[in-house]
């Protein structure tokens, strides 16, 4: 056989040892491909090497190099360093943090190959998805991250001390149980102060020329009980319904103490800041893999990684995307990366080599040349349930043979409703689209009610779609938390959204410490 | 780009979480330790455990969908056999395929499990115990030293030099004598440059550069640092106290002893021996058994060979006397004593005993613990009310002032309580 063996003075590094000077070249190597053949656009980066305790430590602050004191970390570090060392679990190799500089922690433990891989995959993959998505961009400000986790650790340290740890306790506890009822799922209007000076000077202009002292002399009705306000009016003074929980407590909450909060404030600001991410799973995964299969195997291809480099790439590579079939011991759930990548594959596929079944589903994408830019064009737009409605080919339905089952209480059986055949092709793809979004995942729980003037109970209502309601035990023990917040009774009410039916109720008193929550 | 080692950053970031975490699950973790340390050997009564807690304490609760009930739609891959229009059996745990969120429904709490450092368990196990009369705490020969700052010194060796401090007296002294500073030197040396490039009159030029001389001649004199600014860190070596104590073990070794029995006594043995040794730098053991005659021995003497005899306990107690004179004067230890016995004694000894234990040993123990232990089936006799020749000859020795506390332990259960009971911190106020 003829096997040529490269130039050494080729490679990039040899062997599995990594150190600096290796790292440093593998990086420019890296930057290079990413940066001029694949067009993409990244942070600057920050590359740090840290110990499997560190990782661990990572984990627990759900990911971020600075997080608050609390015991619920406390408690996932228990349990990651438990699983880390019985060996039921390892580690991530990476983790990497949405900021500019963008962080990526890389483990000492990873070899050579492994540090290449992860650079290729965080530093440009997942780094580039942070820069250019279009939800990133509109709802995370990469650059004040750090400062505000640094603020708020700072300031929930210094609450603890004045008002004590079971205090700030409490509010922690009740607000995490929110967190993800935190979220506001549509960008405010913007405004900015000219636009507001404005307005208010016209508003002054207004009440000046129709002035009229006249008004001064009508009699007034007599004073007695002010006549209750319509529900209507209250409930737009309140800016009612509200869905994001924690806003509506942080703002309206009649006892909270100006501490509380902002307390309520940072782990909103924090909540919403994960947003993008718990919406763009796939999509971001699928990014980063796609980015680092392309760069290891250009470095490969140039012969700056050698082959037994290449062969350990593919093996962690295969087994980060692989798919378990249902009936698979190893099966839970469709695995993001291997969704994510295969969809990238398909995109630039379609684009660059279309059959006729593509050219009828995506007319635009079909045969338009340069799979890189559609590629990229996807990552800047969309999130994990456009991106599927928009992408998912039929061609990758039967590849992964995708059906669709459903699941009806009522039923003894479940039924298998579609199946990757001409028929199923569209529903199936609605199906797995609305299994990536949010707002279908997430139950729609809304404030709707709250009579501040009598007795300020607060009705919260969860719409009920497919008839599923909320797991009961932890609604209330959520309710509870809301009650310590609000300082009044809470009932939630579990409406069908299709006929308003009341399905169920909820209700918790109010605190009976009363004053401080 | 930027690489940075984070490796040598501190470590146990987390620490401060899991402090909160313990704190959260107090309740549990000491109940769970309690039932941990019932099942545990001896041996390994100090290492780390992995505690099981109910997850209900400390949940995270939040809004999320029931996992039955309703209708669902789910999307999964690997279709091999089913066409449009099939039913599949409802696999078990509900949640139709997916696997992962499967909970028990109802009641049902997830158990949370961790490790507990060895620290972390015996602070737990120990908890809310207190020594009694802690204190004799003598300094023992000044062998051991420790450095502690003393302020500041005018000598001393370059490794302490205190920087702070000397460029404090540096800076004040040189405000004080009007060093001149660096900057009016320059200055004045650009106005003189300029004074000679715009060809000034001589007298002025003169008048600068005398000036010059002076100020620069003024700050060769006055040093930037001098000798007396200049300041070390002193330490001070401070002889550091030494809590000592001596623990006595006292076994009755005679044939009416069991295995059992004595698996109980090594057990409490073991507890008392952990926990002085949280509260003393040292603790020495000594191991005195007894039949009719009592000797010290090693432990594994102590606890695994038999022996035949008649019971004098005095002797065990004389032995004691003699081995603390000899070693452990009690001016300088912290003398602890435990027993164990079947509570049989011959009862011409009876008095012997009693009269030894009140005038000399208890008088110079900290504390004393009668341990009477049982054979776990005739628990019946003693609940009757039939007391032992030893259980009523210490009776009358026991009084509130004397360091005497004396209780019944049947089975391995009964241990901890006990030992807790005889250590638990009301005890100090009693």
């Amino acid at each position: 056989m003829t096997a040529v063996i490269t130039k050494p003075d080729a490679l990039l590094y040899d062997g599995v040892e990594w150190d600096y000077d290796k790292i440093k070249r593998v990086y420019d190597a890296v930057e290079h491909i990413a940066l001029k053949e694949m067009g993409l656009d990244v942070y600057p980066n920050q590359i740090e090497v840290i110990t499997a305790e560190q990782m661990l430590d990572a984990y627990s602050s759900i990911g971020m190099p600075l997080m608050y004191k609390h015991w619920s970390f406390g408690k996932h570090f228990a349990r990651d360093e438990m699983m880390y060392r019985k060996g039921y679990r390892g580690l991530a190799y990476e983790i990497v943090i949405n900021s500019s500089p963008c962080i990526s922690y890389i483990m000492e433990e990873n070899t050579m190959t492994m540090q290449t891989l992860v650079i290729a995959h965080a530093a440009f993959g997942h780094n580039h998805f942070f820069k250019n998505n279009q939800l990133f961009q509109q709802w995370t400000d990469a650059q004040g991250i750090l400062d505000y986790l640094e603020f708020a650790k700072t300031y929930i340290a210094h609450c603890e001390e004045r008002y004590g740890h079971a205090a700030v306790e409490r509010v922690l506890d009740a607000a995490h149980a929110l967190m993800s009822q935190g979220v506001h799922k549509y960008p405010k209007k913007r405004s900015d102060l000219r636009t507001e000076q404005r307005r208010e000077r016209e508003r002054q202009e207004y009440q000046d020329q129709t002035f009229n002292d006249l008004w001064r002399t009508v009699p007034k009705t007599a004073a007695g009980p002010r006549p209750a306000k319509s529900v209507s009016e209250r409930k737009k003074l309140l800016g009612l319904p509200e869905e994001n929980i924690l806003y509506f407590l942080e703002k309206k909450a009649p006892r909270l103490e100006h501490w509380q909060r902002e307390l309520l404030r940072i782990v909103r600001h924090i909540s919403q800041y994960f947003y993008p991410q718990k919406q763009t799973k796939v999509m971001n995964e699928g990014c980063a893999t796609y980015v680092h299969y392309q760069i290891m195997s250009r470095l490969h291809e140039t012969g700056q990684i050698s082959e037994g480099a290449f062969l350990e790439f593919l093996h962690s590579h295969t087994s980060v995307v692989f798919q378990p079939e249902f009936d698979d011991k190893r099966y839970s759930g469709l695995n993001p990366y291997a969704v994510g990548f295969a969809m990238m594959q398909d995109i630039a596929r379609i684009a660059e080599k279309p059959t006729d079944e593509d050219r009828q589903w995506f007319p635009d994408l079909a045969g338009r040349g340069d799979g890189m830019a559609a590629v990229r064009e996807a990552w800047a737009n969309f999130r994990d349930e456009s991106f599927i409605l928009q992408y998912l080919s039929p061609h990758l339905m039967r590849k992964l043979k995708l059906f669709s089952v459903r699941d009806d209480a009522e039923d003894p059986y479940l039924l298998v409703d579609h199946i990757h055949n001409e028929r199923g092709y569209r529903d199936i793809r609605k199906k797995l689209a609305r299994q990536y979004d949010l707002g279908y995942l997430e139950p729609d729980i809304q404030i709707v009610d709250v009579d501040l003037a009598g007795d300020r109970k607060l009705i919260l209502q969860h719409r009920v779609t497919n008839g599923v309601l909320l797991d009961e035990s932890d609604a209330k023990a959520v309710l509870r938390h809301i009650a310590n917040l609000w300082g009044y009774e809470v009932q939630l009410i579990e409406v069908s959204a299709i006929s308003e039916a009341i399905l169920k109720e909820h209700a918790v008193t109010a605190p009976s410490g009363i004053g401080v929550v | 780009m930027n690489i940075i080692d984070r490796r040598l950053n501190p470590q146990g970031k987390s620490l401060a979480n899991r402090q909160r975490f313990l704190r959260r699950a107090k309740e549990q973790v000491v109940k769970a330790v309690r039932d941990a340390s019932g099942k545990r050997g001896i041996q390994d009564i100090e290492n780390g455990e992995k505690v099981t807690i109910a997850a209900g304490g400390v949940r995270e609760p939040s809004f999320h969908r029931a996992s039955q009930g309703g209708v669902r739609d789910y999307v999964v891959p690997g279709n091999k056999e089913y066409v449009e229009g099939d039913t599949i059996q409802r696999p078990d745990g509900g949640g139709g395929g997916r696997g992962s969120e499967g909970s028990a429904d109802g009641e049902g709490e997830d158990e949370f499990r961790f490790v507990l450092s060895r620290d972390e368990f015996l602070d737990i196990f120990l908890e809310d115990l207190e020594l009694p009369d802690l204190v004799k705490q003598k300094v023992k020969q000044s062998e051991s030293h420790t450095l502690t700052r003393a302020g500041y010194s005018v000598s001393g060796s370059p490794a302490n030099l205190n920087l702070v401090r000397t460029m404090r007296n540096s800076l004040s002294r040189r405000i004080a004598l009007k060093r001149p500073k660096r900057d009016e030197i320059r200055e004045l040396e650009e106005m003189l440059r300029e004074a000679e490039e715009a060809g000034e009159d001589a007298t002025q030029i003169q008048a600068l550069r005398e000036q010059l001389e002076h100020i620069v001649l003024r700050s060769r004199r006055i040093p930037f640092i001098d000798p007396i600014d200049v300041r070390y860190n002193r330490f001070e070596s401070v002889p550091k106290p030494i809590a000592q104590a001596v623990m006595f073990c006292l076994m009755d070794v005679s044939g009416s002893m069991t295995e059992h029995m004595k698996d109980l006594a090594k057990r409490f043995f073991m507890l008392l021996y952990l926990f002085l040794r949280r509260r003393y730098r040292s603790v020495d053991i000594v191991f005195i058994r007894h039949t009719h005659e009592a000797k010290e021995v090693d432990e594994e003497t102590f606890f695994y060979s038999t022996e035949t005899g008649g019971t004098v306990v005095s002797t065990a107690l004389e032995e004691m006397q003699k081995v603390v004179q000899e070693r452990y004067p009690d001016s300088e230890w912290n003398i602890y004593a435990a027993q164990a016995s079947d509570g049989d004694n011959m009862s011409s000894d009876n008095a012997k005993s009693a009269t030894l234990l009140r005038d000399v040993i208890l008088p110079m123990c900290q504390y004393f613990a009668y341990i009477e232990v049982a054979a776990e089936h005739n628990m019946g006799l003693s609940a009757l009310g039939r007391e032992t020749e030893l259980w009523r000859t210490y009776k009358q020795v026991q009084s509130p002032e004397r360091p005497l506390a004396m209780r019944r332990v049947r089975s391995r259960r009964e241990i901890f309580p006990v030992f807790r009971e005889l250590f638990a911190r009301e005890k100090a106020g009693a």
